[in-house]
């Protein structure tokens, strides 16, 4: 059966139960969402974002949806399940629609974990959210994050995925971030889940003036993931950053598609993108950087860098410029290479085994996306992480058979 | 300890060492000397086990052990050890870590237990002071943003740490000034035990003058057409290659 359909009857079968469940702001959007869906059907690979992940075979396998409620036990976290006020100003209004994967989302999503911070207001400790998956069967869920920053407010986020039992998950995230005039967010995530999980992550910011945002993704570990990211830049003086890299080998497959958008003049974009491909695993990255008319003196710069190390491991990059303002500083660059042999032998010279020395070039190499947190604890938990990774002792895949 | 025998080798598809004969005993220093291109380099980087040479004839063997079977680490944890001419700048990987891999590795090789951390740290400091290389240098990435001078320090560092018994100076006085070829000559000597032997591979006689060779050999086209006492260095220095060939 066409997958397409097969989620719009999914869609019909579960509709009251969905309805049932969810707060009305979600509900008022639901149909129109499978509506959308329906119209544009799963992309195909035809479709230029999504080129590289054939979309309608990765929801075709066989898993039980998930409505589970999500329970928050931090006191003074500024988290909480289904802010009614937050999701009625904001639910809805970052997120493109017109991407399927978000109108799939949008029409299943049951709840919404609500992230605010008021005006003025520092959080003063990082907020770490782990994202734990355990089922007893297949599972697919729907997931759904807003971040809402008011103006001057600050805070440090960290998105931490992993999955602990040996099932197939299939996941949607669409997670809508709003930064306030001089707000400030750093914001990290971090993938360490296995082999049968599949994701399609959808990240979107609106940066208001003066506002800063930072934000850092690492997949460590993964079976099939798709991050969409795009931040829009919609005051003056706002700046971006997205960084991030990715391990992978195996059959893992990590699609990277980013989008910024300068609508606003005086602002700043930095982009920083490392992948390191080994045995039969692929990468794709695509960062377009799109500079409306009128966005005068934007500054932007785009690096992505790869290391192909495997035989069949595969690697696609498309860094992207689209500019309509005439006085604008914009650069972007990619490059796909090898290990250097040169310091690969220097270091076996000195009696490094050559596994342990192609680690050490490899941390290198990711070092420079590490090295940027300004976390201390992070980037060194994280240095241990890629190392534990690189050393191939990583505590989820360790053993699971679905990692072999 | 170290015996070569009619070796020949190639580098991208070139013949570059056609027959080359060399014995180097136990404490003995050599000094290979040659135009550029005799291929001098190539010699060294064969006995390291560079995997861009390919040896197509002949036979070197290491204390007995066939060294063209050995990998590149296993040569190292048998006590051989080259100054590269050109060290490499490896960003991101810091001194530290470079170190305390090389160290334990050879330790591993060895049937030693790794050094625990304070162990590891008191032994670079007591090198580094022994070789006089500044401690800023030790804890950033390997040979990134070093002068000439202080990479080549660096180098003597290393070979401080692993105390091989056999290391090749590869044009290790090239891009140094007077003061730091003494530095790390002077290094160089503090640091031979009497059964270490070294082969230096110069263009001058000025690094022979602080490190004094028993033997000197010249290389040319891809063998060693001349060998002498120290004397010959001096030659070479007066008169040039051309009245040998």
């Amino acid at each position: 059966m066409d997958t397409t359909k097969s989620y719009i009857d999914l869609f019909a079968n579960h509709r009251e139960q969905l309805m049932a469940v969810a707060p009305d702001v979600m509900n008022s959007v639901r149909d129109e969402a499978i509506r959308q869906f329906q119209q544009q059907g799963f992309p195909t690979q035809k479709v230029e974002e999504y080129k590289y992940t054939d979309t309608s075979q990765l929801f075709s396998g066989n898993y039980e949806l998930s409505m589970a409620t999500a329970r928050v036990s931090a006191n003074d976290a500024p988290v909480v399940v289904n802010n009614s006020d937050l999701l009625q100003k904001y639910y809805g209004r970052c997120a493109d629609m017109s991407d399927s994967i978000v109108a799939l989302n949008t029409a299943f999503a049951t709840e919404c974990l609500c992230i605010h911070v008021g005006s003025n207001q520092r959080v003063e400790r990082p907020l770490e959210i782990s994202d734990i998956m355990k089922a007893q069967t297949n599972k697919m869920e729907h997931k759904r994050i807003l971040i809402v920053l008011d103006e001057n407010a600050s805070l440090t986020l960290l998105l931490h995925y992993e999955a602990t039992d040996p099932m197939r998950f299939l996941t949607t995230q669409v997670v809508e971030v709003v930064v306030g005039n001089g707000a400030h967010l750093d914001m990290y995530e971090i993938e360490e889940t296995h082999a049968g999980c599949t994701r399609f992550n959808n990240i979107s910011f609106n940066i208001f003036s003066n506002a800063t945002v930072r934000h850092i993704g690492i997949t460590l570990f993964n079976g099939t993931t798709r991050n969409t990211i795009s931040a829009a830049l919609k005051g003056e003086y706002s700046e971006v950053t997205l960084n991030g890299c990715v391990m992978e080998d195996k059959s893992q497959h990590v699609d990277v598609n980013t989008l910024i958008r300068h609508e606003a003049p005086r602002c700043t974009s930095h982009e920083l993108y490392k992948f390191v491909v080994d045995e039969q695993a692929l990468g794709a990255f695509a960062g377009k950087v799109y500079v409306a008319e009128g966005a005068q003196q934007t500054e932007s710069d785009e690096v992505n860098q790869n290391i192909c190390i495997g035989n069949e491991s595969h690697m696609f990059t498309q860094p992207m410029l689209e500019i309509y303002a005439d006085d604008v500083k914009c650069s972007h660059g990619s490059t796909v290479g090898k290990l250097d042999e040169t310091a690969l032998f220097y270091l076996r010279q000195r009696g490094i085994p050559f596994a342990k020395a192609r680690q050490l070039l490899i941390q290198a190499f990711i070092s420079q996306v590490v090295d940027y947190i300004p976390l201390q604890p992070l980037r060194e938990r994280l240095h241990s992480m890629a190392e534990r990774r690189l050393g191939g002792d990583l505590d989820t895949c360790a053993g699971c058979s679905l990692c072999r | 300890m170290l015996e070569i025998r009619n070796l020949h080798a190639r580098v991208e598809g070139k013949e570059i060492l056609k027959g080359v004969d060399l014995t180097i005993r136990d404490g003995e220093i050599h000094a290979l000397m040659g135009t550029n291109g005799a291929g001098k380099s190539t010699l060294s980087n064969v006995i390291v086990g560079n995997p861009k040479y390919e040896v197509t004839d002949g036979t070197v063997f290491f204390d007995g052990q066939d060294l063209l079977k050995m990998s590149p680490e296993e040569r190292s944890h048998a006590g051989i050890f080259m100054s590269f001419q050109l060290p490499v700048e490896i960003p991101g990987v810091s001194m530290t870590n470079f170190m305390r891999a090389a160290v334990n590795a050879r330790r591993e090789a060895l049937s030693q237990e790794p050094l625990k951390a304070t162990d590891f740290l008191r032994l670079i400091r007591d090198t580094q002071k022994l070789v006089n290389i500044d401690k800023r240098l030790v804890s950033r990435s390997v040979n990134e943003g070093f002068s000439g001078g202080e990479k080549k320090r660096n180098e003597i560092f290393q070979m401080a740490l692993l105390q091989p018994t056999f290391c090749i100076l590869d044009e290790t006085d090239s891009g140094l000034d007077v003061d730091a070829l003494r530095v790390v000559a002077e290094g160089f000597n503090k640091l031979r035990g009497d059964k270490t032997s070294a082969l230096v591979i110069t263009h001058y006689q000025r690094l022979l003058d602080y490190i004094r060779p028993d033997i000197v050999h010249v290389l040319l086209d891809g063998r060693i057409v001349k060998t002498a006492g120290p004397d010959l260095a001096r030659e070479i220095e007066e008169r040039g290659f051309d009245w040998i060939r």
